[in-house]
């Protein structure tokens, strides 16, 4: 939207400001390197594959269904496991999560130089390593089983986890927490007294939302090894057996959607 | 229940969250069986982790003195592979979110769009990235474009949801105002809704872009480019200071996407 | 009983908001504070129990010098010092008792805290603490379920319950309106009268000052620019306070008990009077 200034009684001149005019290179640097990225990308592609893409989604369709109904004897226990891992995986990053978010808040660090840095990149190395990525490690370390998917999750949750609940704990009233202190209580009992109650729901309705994702996650932990259904779905894949592999995409949707379900009716009744 | 009547005025602290005495009890219960029973049903294997023990020590000294060196140039197509897929994707999917947004908002949308967006919405955001990967790598074959395909599609389910949400929140006095001058439905569009939610796209493109690029790095596990797989063979050759050196990159890589993006949604606003 | 000497206090943004205030307080004296805003008359009431850190002087309590104490000390130094907060600064989430009986934080272990299981005699104290100030009913409703005026009797009983030999009292009528206000002043001064308790109370309002107190501070920029009894307090010394204003329309507008909801806690502090 270029600004048009109009000279007094002169002939006018249409010209965007200087910042009109760096806003339209910035978005011109931007499609610049998206077009240099995209080309960078497809290098290696093989376009006789793309173009072929339409006819092996149908013939990929055509070998889907019907879904293999009677598969699902062999789900029911890995969906058990998939629910365990999201589930004490959840609770396992929460009991972590909860110190980590009390050091990491600026106002009840035991430090600000020393303690508050470690807990920020607690909180960011958690964050930035995907669930499916700590599962790959720790099959690696501790072997193939739900014990390795559980501590993935957990480890994951720890900074999704922290990262909401210090934010929650920075924006406290901060008078609650003086009458508090006046009243000549301890670090402790202030935390006790004004800060758990301010921040209570808001913890509550995170751990339900992260216990919903971490039932999304965990679903797929299996491709690395990490137990569930995941584990299925990698063999039947391993044989082709497509039938059997929309079977557990069904399972999984089901599944998510039950969580979601389960997730929002929780978080209403807390608020 | 407290005491409150009671006369020997005893006081107990009145249960916070669920009045009734029954109902607590047996969700606390519940609670207690299901753990015991969940608990029971993971198998360990403490040989198999004390021998693993050696191995995760052996991780623990590879991130803290990682190899950059010996497989650089892997290292170096894979992020090269992740970002160039991340940035198209994003873009993509922001270019494709925004109409399917502005269709999936209820207040200026006619319902028969409506319903369209946000079945599109639905189906987007249901299934995993991962299972995209999946189905796209069996479609399109191994490689990044399989991956751009699938960071496109799951950017849709976020962006339309979230610009829809948006866009209903919006001030409906100022839409108002430009329908009472005899505005048509674009210029309304134009007048009206975008300067009231653009911040908030750019923000969350910016988020979505931070989203993508940690997603592209698990794709690559199943087939879709990228720096997952880089980080995939390494681990499956036991050499933990490359997968250490991968994993430090894509924590300082995050560090400085969130820390740009904070920067670059002040200056917007 | 409080004797405050020669209180500096410097922020490090390099505002002095006190500049060498120096007063005494006798037991069971309501002093009220009265200044315009940013005269330091928060700080300062912050400074005695050291929710503000001052920069220099000294103030005792007793035969105790407050601005030395740190740790343990201090914390039970703060608990013979009641507080009252302008907006009530209730935990709103807690309920009635609980905000009450935060008052005996400072003389329980966290564990009995954390447990709710406070001795008997604390949990006496509370109850009869809120019948005194009308609210025995209220006793397990959220501290947010409760009206404002309700919420400053919470805050009135969860100070009391500390066995306080100080009451720092700041803005506790700023929120109110003037018939609810005029009613919490009356229960300040009686239950100050009751226990022969000093007080210290910050107020905006310098008609309720006069009304409720029997000695006035003026503050202006950190200093102190009036010490005496409410009658003194004459035009030439609020123009001191706060400035040159016509101050005898202030006076003819007297505060009429204007109309408030809350009659049946009209007639309660009628009954308590």
């Amino acid at each position: 939207m270029p600004v048009i200034v109009r000279g007094n009684g002169k002939t006018w001149q249409k010209r965007a400001s200087a910042r009109q005019w760096s806003i339209w290179f910035g978005w011109l640097l931007l499609a610049a390197l998206t077009v240099y990225c995209w080309q960078v990308m497809t290098k290696d592609t093989i376009w006789a594959f793309v173009q072929d893409a339409p006819r092996q989604a149908a013939d990929l369709a055509s070998r889907m269904v019907p879904p293999r109904w009677s598969y699902i004897d062999k789900l029911l226990w890995p969906l058990w496991d998939t629910i365990n891992i999201a589930t004490l995986g959840t609770l396992l990053g929460i009991l972590f999560a909860v110190p980590v978010a009390f050091m990491a808040a600026r106002n009840t660090t035991p430090s600000r130089t020393l303690v508050r840095p470690v807990a920020l990149f607690i909180i960011v190395a958690s964050r930035s390593i995907n669930s499916l990525i700590w599962a790959l490690l720790l099959v690696a370390v501790i072997g193939p089983g739900v014990l390795a998917g559980i501590l993935a999750i957990g480890f994951r949750s720890i900074g999704f986890v922290a990262k909401l609940l210090y934010e929650a704990i920075e924006e406290i009233d901060e008078t609650q927490v003086e009458a508090i202190s006046a009243t000549g209580a301890s670090r402790a009992q202030i935390i006790d007294y004004a800060i758990v109650p301010q921040v209570l729901p808001a913890f509550c309705g995170i751990s339900v939302f992260r216990w919903d994702i971490n039932i999304r996650e965990s679903t797929i932990l299996g491709l690395v090894g990490a137990g569930g259904i995941g584990l299925q779905l990698q063999a039947s894949l391993n044989v082709l057996a497509w039938p059997q592999v929309t079977l557990i995409f069904l399972v999984i949707l089901a599944t998510v959607f039950v969580s979601e379900w389960v997730s929002a009716k929780v978080r209403q009744a807390i608020i | 229940m407290s005491g409150v009547s009671s006369r020997a005025r005893q006081w107990t602290r009145p249960p916070v969250l669920i009045k009734s005495d029954r109902l607590r009890w047996s969700i606390y219960a519940g609670a207690l069986i299901y753990l015991v029973l969940a608990i029971s049903s993971v198998d360990i294997n403490p040989a198999r982790i004390y021998e693993g023990l050696e191995r995760g020590w052996r991780f623990v000294q590879g991130f803290l003195v990682p190899d950059f060196t010996s497989r650089w140039s892997d290292i170096q197509q894979g992020f090269i592979e992740s970002l160039s897929m991340t940035l198209t994707a994003t873009v993509a999917g922001v270019l494709i979110s925004v109409p399917i947004g502005i269709g999936a908002a209820r207040n200026i949308s006619p319902t028969a769009v409506y319903l369209v967006c946000r079945t599109i919405i639905a189906l987007s955001r249901s299934l995993q990235e991962i299972i995209v990967a999946i189905l796209f790598v069996a479609m399109f074959g191994f490689g990044p474009f399989a991956g751009f395909l699938t960071l496109s599609f799951a950017t849709i389910g976020f962006l339309a949801k979230l610009l829809a949400e948006d866009i209903e929140d919006i001030d409906e006095s100022q839409t108002e105002a430009i329908r009472a001058t005899g505005a048509s439905w674009t210029q309304l569009i134009n007048y009206a809704v975008q300067p009231q939610v653009m911040p908030r796209l750019i923000g969350l493109s910016l988020y979505r872009l931070d989203i993508n690029f940690r997603e592209s790095a698990v794709i690559g596990i199943v087939g879709a480019g990228g720096i997952g797989a880089t980080l995939n063979t390494a681990i499956d050759r036991y050499e933990y200071d490359s997968a250490g050196a991968i994993l430090i990159l894509i924590i300082l890589i995050v560090m400085a996407a969130e820390y740009s993006s904070g920067y670059v949604r002040k200056w917007v606003q | 009983m409080l004797s405050v000497r020669n209180l500096t206090k410097t922020y490090r943004t390099g505002d002095e908001a006190l500049k060498g205030v120096s007063f005494d307080v006798e037991p069971g004296q309501l002093v009220g504070l009265i200044g315009p805003s940013g005269a330091g008359k928060s700080t300062l009431i912050r400074c005695v129990n050291r929710l503000v850190e001052p920069t220099g002087g000294s103030i005792f309590l007793g035969n105790e010098e407050l601005t030395r104490l740190s740790g343990s000390r201090l914390r039970a130094a703060r608990r013979r010092i009641g507080m009252i907060f302008q907006e009530y600064a209730l935990v709103e989430r807690l309920s009635v008792m609980e905000n009450v009986l935060s008052g005996r934080l400072g003389y329980v272990s966290f564990w009995r805290s954390f447990t709710r299981r406070f001795p008997q005699a604390d949990v006496d104290k509370a109850f009869s603490l809120l019948e005194r100030v009308g609210l025995t009913d209220h006793a397990d409703k959220r501290a947010d379920a409760l009206s404002g005026g309700q919420r400053q009797r919470v805050g009135i009983a969860r100070a009391l319950e500390q066995d306080p030999e100080l009451l720092l009292i700041d803005e506790p009528t700023a929120s109110l309106d003037p018939k609810t206000s005029r009613q919490i002043m009356r229960l300040i001064q009686d239950i100050c009268a009751e226990r022969n308790l000093p007080a210290i109370i910050n107020i905006h309002d310098v008609l309720l000052a006069q009304a409720f107190t029997r000695r006035i501070i003026g503050l202006q920029a950190g200093e102190v620019v009036f010490d005496g009894p409410p009658e003194e307090l004459d035009d030439a010394a609020l123009t001191r306070i706060y400035g040159e204003e016509d101050w005898t329309t202030m006076r003819t507008a007297k505060p009429g008990d204007e109309e408030s909801g809350e009659h049946d806690e009209e007639e309660r502090m009628a009954g308590l009077a």
